[in-house]
């Protein structure tokens, strides 16, 4: 690990004033993800702002119905809270199927979002990576690919983003709040990260001087009956080969309300749009769930290795969407 | 490293049997209280901190080395690589004679070449007065290499393997009759072809080094798995008598076959030492011990067998293909249960192998007979479902009276027995035998199960015992302790054995200064030092008796041993209560302060004598028997159909492991077996890129092995009958739990799904 200074934020108004001027700074949520990656110096600060002595850690309903989060809750308080399990089942099981209990204890929800991925090759620092140098190659590309993506990757890179709780949020339409001493922004979940293109080094549209200081539900009420279907390759602590974030609402047999976003399949927490569309309005059938997968699938390319993601992703989305029908959101 | 002696305790009146209780083991308190003291936790005021430097090709040589940068980092003591480390003296030939030559992980003289060998092998190692400034001077070295062509594509190079030439210990094949002409002509067959991926050592306790010199002599304290292999081979490596090293492996937390060799970090940390005379320790990271420890070699295993519509097997070949580095590793026999476990008429079993540029292989828990009997007992399974028959009966159908290769006799086999307690147990008469004919719910359940097969081994052991006057005991013996309680076991033997109460017995191990004990392998140790330390304690009884015999005061005047029975802390007459007396009074009559007894000795005579006896006695005794464990593993598997899935829901394993010494342990050891055998059905695999032979998964978040959700409660039991050939009776429990355990989860997938998977791991894509 490179040495770094250390500096403590106490308001949020001291932690944008550092950002801003520090070179070279980051902010430390839990540092779940960003001290592994220091220690492996794929990351390598010059200074770390400490964030979490900072006022961010409260959960509240909003005016309109909705629920905020503050970016310091950490997982395992954000999973466990009422009004999350009761409004938003998906959320807190997604939660839950991540990581260990030990690191929900410490990982917060604005670091969450920032996770980055979980390729060998970006991990491993002899190994080319245009991620962590922009240039130099991807060696994912015909070597171990069993969890990269199999939507929306380019040539210059195929890896995944690992977070379970973000396929929840882009699935329930949550908006990100970032501050910088140039204001408050509001980002769409569903444009928070981005898909590499030429330059996957750039995983999101938050600036390099903005914070998360929360994330905003709206009032959904279809995310009462939802789940979230995590498959992998052991029962607990692993990343998920392919997850399904669902909330479903029938009326008369056909489907009045649908929100649907899959994990482990591209650089983004995958919004199913194109499943969506298929769904609203349609017979609440396996013919229509698998109908809507395959529109969803339709442009899915595999890499070397994980050609069987699409079969299984097809599947996965049946059976969450089927369960949600028949046994609601049970977990 | 020592237990301390608990005295408050009343003996117990009569003489009760310690051996086979489930007694706590003597170092839990300190070992869940954090005061058991590991390798890298020993303090030395100026102890300084060792980090290695990885080569990342896989054969060449290095063209160029720059440690201005490490060497600017602050703290920073010594960059060593092979420019200006001191020349050392490469690895022994490997010799049967010299068991100590078997100790080398690889035969690279590190730091003394600029050859590279495999992608990470060790290039250069900082030492700094911090752990932080060692590892980040670490990767501020910059290497540069000539790259020579290498090979280390397992998959590409199989075809190239050569028959493995037999030695003393194991033969690469064996035939009787003529196995391929009985496989063609046979009325009911299967040919198949299994593989098996590499697997990486992954103990809790990662390996660590603590050196420190003094003038010419050395301590180093080393988690290991044999202390005398580490203490000759670094004796001889740094040109010093055996004498001048002393190696301390007090606790080792978990080895499995890891710690057996001497790896390079083990040696760098002592030449870190000497080069900055500082004592100086090294423990290296996760990523470290995938890259400088062997593992277990990947597998490809053809399985065919021959029978009669009735289920007799007229066929059975068995052959293998593993591989070994091209600078060291060792074959394993992948063929071993081939030759024990059913009665064919005629049988072929050939173990061939391949070199390559990587890391060389190891030993790691049941070497051969873990992934062997993956393949044998798959497709006994298939064989059972091609004849239309119970997979047991069809097991019971060829259960040998004698080896079937060479007709040897068994000296224990209770397979039989086994598979009878266990279908009982996990109710087996249950299982409809129509493959996805079960269902839970929405799962799919499928039963399956394997034999277990590990062969025992007994090694030599030295050992002494010595008995005080106020009745305490001393058993002191070089054992190693890795976790499976071997401190608590020869303490409850020594009680037995001399009729004081278990807390009385204090055992002393980890530690090259102590009379030369075994080494821990082959699951052979606790039977070893069993062996001796009864003879020890006969020895020990017999000279006290001398003591009390002379004695015109004593109860035992005039007495032979024959007589006299070892009970409630002294000697007293057989069949004649009351009429005897406690070792106490005995020893403070005769003015004695304590009586020891020795077996084995420890001088350079004695420790050649003793090895020679020893190899003759085992060879002989190998000519005469044939002995192991075995067992009957029993699992039933749930299999989400969405998915592929598989989870783990039940498990029975009956094991004939002769005497149980700690029923808890022996059941920690057991179920241990099984949940590795577990993370190798279905998630363990080291993933060797094979473009360039670099393991891209050296980390427990992405080499999978099982987690607790993935276990289920493991119902393990034995059937407590002595092998009559073994000493107490005892057969060794470390290993053969493993065996089995892949196919038995195998075959409970076919059931539950009617897919055959016969490539590991069982990941939920081959069920899609």
């Amino acid at each position: 690990m490179k040495a770094f200074s250390y500096v403590s934020a106490t308001d949020v108004a001291a932690a944008l004033r550092a950002i801003s001027t520090e070179p070279n700074a980051k902010f430390l949520g839990g540092g779940t993800n960003l001290v592994d990656l220091m220690r492996e110096e794929i990351e390598q600060p010059d200074t770390i702002i400490d964030i979490t002595r900072l006022p961010l850690s409260g959960i509240e309903e909003l005016p309109g119905g909705g629920v905020r989060i503050g970016a310091m809750v950490r997982n395992s308080h954000l999973a466990a809270h009422r009004l999350i399990r009761t409004r938003y089942p998906m959320l807190s099981q997604a939660v839950l199927t991540g990581a260990s209990a030990q690191l929900r204890n410490m990982a917060t929800v604005g670091g969450n979002l920032l996770q980055r991925t979980r390729c060998l090759y970006f991990y491993d620092g002899a190994a080319a990576c245009n991620k962590r140098e922009p240039g130099r190659g991807c060696d994912a590309i015909g070597g171990f690919t069993r969890n990269h993506a199999i939507l929306g990757a380019s040539e210059a890179c195929v890896a995944t983003h690992p977070s379970d709780m973000c396929v929840a949020l882009a699935a329930l339409d949550a908006t990100v709040v970032a501050e910088s001493v140039r204001g408050v922004r509001r980002i769409p979940m569903t444009e928070f990260h981005v898909l590499p293109g030429e330059t996957p080094d750039i995983e999101t549209t938050l600036a390099a001087d903005e914070l998360v200081t929360a994330v905003e539900l709206p009032d959904l009420p279809v995310a009462a009956t939802s789940a979230y279907r995590k498959v992998r390759d052991r029962a607990s602590y692993a990343f998920a080969l392919v997850s399904v974030a669902a909330a479903l609402e029938t009326s008369g047999g056909a489907v009045s309300a649908v929100r649907l976003a899959l994990g482990g399949v591209a650089a983004k927490p995958w919004r199913a749009y194109q499943a969506e569309q298929v769904l609203l309005g349609a017979p609440a059938t396996d013919e229509t769930f698998e109908r809507a997968a395959d529109a969803e699938l339709a442009p899915a390319v595999a890499q070397s290795q994980n050609a069987f993601k699409i079969e299984l992703a097809r599947r996965a989305i049946v059976a969450t969407l089927r369960r949600l029908l028949t046994e609601g959101s049970a977990a | 490293m020592t237990q301390a002696p608990v005295h408050s305790r009343p003996a117990p009146a009569t003489a009760e049997r310690i051996v086979g209780k489930p007694i706590d083991r003597v170092d839990g308190r300190a070992k869940t209280t954090g005061a058991a003291r590991y390798s890298a936790e020993y303090p030395y005021p100026d102890i300084a901190h060792a980090a290695l430097v990885h080569a990342t090709v896989s054969r060449g040589r290095i063209a160029g080395i720059d440690a201005a940068a490490a060497s600017a980092v602050p703290g920073v003591l010594a960059v060593i690589t092979h420019l200006n480390a001191p020349a050392m003296k490469p690895p022994p030939p490997v010799s049967m004679m010299n068991l100590s030559s078997l100790a080398s992980g690889t035969t690279v003289n590190y730091l003394n070449t600029d050859e590279v060998h495999w992608d990470g092998q060790p290039v250069a190692v900082v030492v700094a007065e911090t752990l932080e400034a060692a590892q980040r001077a670490a990767s501020l070295v910059e290497v540069t290499y000539e790259t020579l062509p290498a090979t280390f594509d397992f998959a590409a190079e199989e075809k190239n393997a050569k028959p493995q030439k037999s030695d003393l210990v194991q033969s690469g094949g064996a035939t009787k009759g003529d196995a391929e002409a009985a496989l063609a002509a046979a009325p009911v067959s299967v040919d198949l072809r299994f593989t098996t991926p590499p697997h990486n050592h992954n103990a809790l306790e990662p390996h660590a080094t603590t050196a420190a010199w003094d003038g010419d002599r050395v301590t180093v304290y080393d988690g290991a798995q044999n202390m005398y292999w580490v203490r000759d081979n670094l004796a001889l490596k740094f040109g010093i008598p055996a004498a001048n090293v002393r190696v301390i492996s007090p606790y080792v937390g978990g080895a499995f076959g890891g710690k057996t060799m001497v790896w390079a970090g083990t040696i760098l940390t002592v030449l870190a030492a000497r080069v900055t005379a500082r004592p100086v320790r090294l423990m290296l990271t996760r990523e470290g011990v995938y890259r400088t420890v062997g593992g277990r070699t990947p597998s490809t295993q053809r399985v065919a067998l021959g029978a009669e519509a009735d289920g007799r097997l007229t066929a059975l070949v068995h052959t293998s293909v593993t591989r070994l580095g091209r600078v060291g590793g060792g074959p394993e026999q992948v063929t071993s249960q081939s030759r024990h476990l059913y009665d064919a008429e005629n049988i072929l079993v050939q173990q061939n192998l391949v070199k390559l540029d990587l890391l060389p292989n190891t030993v790691m828990r049941a070497p051969g007979e873990s992934i062997g009997t993956f393949a044998l007992e798959s497709a006994i399974d298939e064989l059972a479902g091609e004849l239309g028959m119970d997979p047991i009966a069809l097991r019971m159908r060829n259960e040998p009276e004698r080896n079937p290769i060479d007709g040897k006799r068994f000296a224990h086999r209770m397979l039989r027995e086994a598979y009878a307690r266990g279908a009982e147990r996990f109710g087996w008469s249950e299982r409809t035998p129509e493959p996805g004919s079960m269902r839970d719910g929405r799962w799919l359940v499928g039963m399956g199960v394997a034999s277990a097969y590990h062969p025992s081994w007994q090694f030599a052991a030295n050992v002494t015992v010595r008995l005080s006057a106020d009745g305490t005991v001393v058993v002191r013996c070089g054992f190693h302790e890795m976790g499976m309680g071997g401190a608590t076991a020869q303490a409850q033997i020594a009680a037995d054995a001399l009729g004081v109460p278990f807390e009385a017995v204090r055992v002393e191990y980890g530690d090259t200064a102590l009379p030369t004990g075994p080494g821990a392998g082959g699951s052979g140790q606790t039977a070893s030092i069993a062996a001796s330390l009864v003879s020890a304690c006969d020895k020990l009884k017999r000279s006290v008796l001398a003591l009390a015999r002379r004695s015109g005061d004593s109860p035992l005047r005039g007495q032979r041993m024959t007589g006299v029975e070892a009970r409630d802390g002294g000697l007293y007459r057989t069949g004649r209560p009351g009429l005897g007396e406690t070792y106490a009074a005995i020893l403070t009559r005769a003015g004695r302060d304590s009586v020891e007894a020795r077996v084995g000795s420890d001088t350079r005579v004695g420790a050649i004598a003793g090895q020679v006896r020893f190899m003759s006695k085992l060879m002989l005794d190998r000519r005469r028997w044939v002995k192991a464990a075995s067992g009957a593993q029993f699992c039933e598997v749930r299999v989400d159909p969405d998915t592929g899935e598989v989870r783990v829901s039940r498990w029975v394993g009956v094991f004939d492991v002769g005497t149980v010494i700690n029923a808890k342990t022996t059941a920690g050891q057991l179920r241990g077996g099984i949940v590795m055998g577990v993370g190798m059905a279905l998630s363990e695999e080291t993933l060797v890129d094979p473009r360039n032979g670099r393991i891209m998964n050296p980390s427990l978040a992405e080499y999978h092995v099982p987690v607790h959700a993935d276990i289920p409660s493991i119902d393990v039991s034995w059937l407590d009958e002595p092998d009559p050939t073994m000493p107490l009776g005892l057969i060794g429990v470390g290993e053969v739990s493993i065996t089995g355990a892949a196919a038995a989860i195998a075959n409970a997938v076919h059931h539950a799904t009617g897919r055959r998977v016969r490539d590991l791991p069982i990941t939920l894509d081959r069920l899609l």
